[in-house]
């Protein structure tokens, strides 16, 4: 018995967990699925809630950080990332 | 060949929000028909691998090449189809819109994505390009425009190039945005032959996984402008005055969907909820250094935030 990791990382329309995904990608390390840039146009799930409903374990979440005079308006990467695993059984 | 269709306020104004502009099929098959003729026709078949693929083109094409900084209208010669290309009635009108009268080449490169069998025969797996902002960290007002060229026609199966609109007002360094496979709202070029996709140098963008048996082609030129980006394109669409606010919330019945203020505060799937209006003022920022007027607004969403009273 051996176990694989399986990674979600979805972006969020806020901070909240339950609110809209607007971005996401998957990388597994079962090799069962093979997933790559602009391969699909609908989310795995409609929030990051709905994704805790399906097992999956919230590892890491982005920080609310103030915002750096003169540079409150500059954007830049995606604000809202939150990374989910799987830890999944595979035969060796 | 001296006539030029300048883009008009809204077209500029929807570059301004989204970062891109399309035409369709606007390059004749004439002109497609010879750049497929100047990359010279290396047979699909050939499977000894890519960069060997890459360097028979190179060998045997008419692309010239092309020192950086060299102005645009000498940058290729006068019998060949991309000089043509360029010196279509809209073509010229768009670069000199966006980029001025006497813009410089900064470069150009034929982008070739392989058909499966490829990445059989060397047994490597075949993915799309990673979402990447191009060159580097930008953080200017002034920008370059790409020219993508479509020279034969795009099937969905071909994986057309992807790119998120709206993206390019965002300062990312480059590959750093790697990490996102899918965003909302992102678009995949699927279009007849000779179509034009005319980016700001922001937009995220990446190639797609071309399934198809045939070679994809995609040959991008990016042109800096020499001049102050200042109403370069047909304005007489504009207001002779400041564009009044309109009512903004609580606004009664449905306002002008063709108002610059309304292209300038359109979202896109994919803004977050807070940054979406941050996108809203950096629009109305970006519009007004193309204007030159520091007093525009679009729905109040600069004014508020500058009313200091004393």
């Amino acid at each position: 018995m051996a176990f694989r990791q399986q990674v979600l990382v979805l972006y969020l329309a806020t901070s909240a967990l339950d609110t809209a995904v607007v971005g996401w990608s998957s990388y597994d390390g079962t090799g069962a699925t093979d997933h790559m840039a602009g391969d699909s146009e609908t989310p795995p799930y409609a929030t990051g809630l709905d994704a805790l409903k399906n097992g999956w374990r919230l590892i890491q979440a982005m920080p609310l950080l103030p915002h750096a005079g003169g540079d409150e308006f500059r954007l830049g990467y995606l604000k809202y990332e939150f990374f989910f695993e799987k830890w999944v059984d595979v035969d060796e | 060949m001296n006539e030029t269709v300048l883009l008009n306020s809204r077209q500029m104004a929807s570059f301004a929000a989204r970062g891109f502009l399309r035409f369709d099929a606007v390059v004749p098959p004439a002109i497609n028909e010879a750049f497929l003729d100047t990359i010279g026709r290396v047979p699909d078949g050939d499977l000894q691998g890519m960069r060997a693929h890459y360097a028979g083109i190179m060998q045997s094409s008419a692309i010239p090449v092309v020192a950086a900084g060299t102005p645009l209208a000498a940058a290729y010669p006068e019998d060949s189809p991309l000089h043509a290309l360029l010196a279509l009635p809209v073509v010229r009108g768009a670069i000199a819109s966006l980029v001025g009268g006497h813009p410089v080449f900064d470069h150009h490169f034929l982008h070739i994505a392989f058909p499966p069998a490829f990445y059989a025969a060397q047994n490597t797996r075949q993915i799309a390009q990673h979402y990447h902002q191009d060159s580097t960290i930008d953080p200017r007002a002034a920008f370059d425009i790409q020219i993508m060229y479509y020279p034969h026609a795009v099937t969905a199966d071909m994986g057309g190039t992807r790119f998120l609109p709206g993206s390019h007002l965002r300062v990312v360094s480059e590959a750093a945005i790697a990490r996102y496979q899918n965003i909302r709202g992102q678009s995949h070029v699927v279009c007849p032959a000779g179509t034009l996709l005319i980016l700001h140098h922001g937009i995220w963008h990446g190639g797609g996984i071309n399934r198809a048996e045939q070679l994809r082609y995609m040959f991008k030129i990016r042109i800096c402008p020499t001049e102050r980006q200042r109403r370069l394109w047909d304005t007489s669409d504009l207001p002779a005055a400041a564009l009044p606010q309109r009512p903004i919330f609580w606004t009664g019945p449905a306002p002008d969907p063709d108002s610059i203020a309304a292209i300038l505060t359109r979202p896109e799937p994919w803004h977050e909820a807070d940054t979406g209006r941050l996108e809203y003022i950096n629009r109305v920022r970006f519009w007004r250094y193309l204007l030159d007027d520091p007093s525009f607004d679009a729905d109040y969403w600069a004014t508020r935030i500058e009313n200091e009273p004393h």
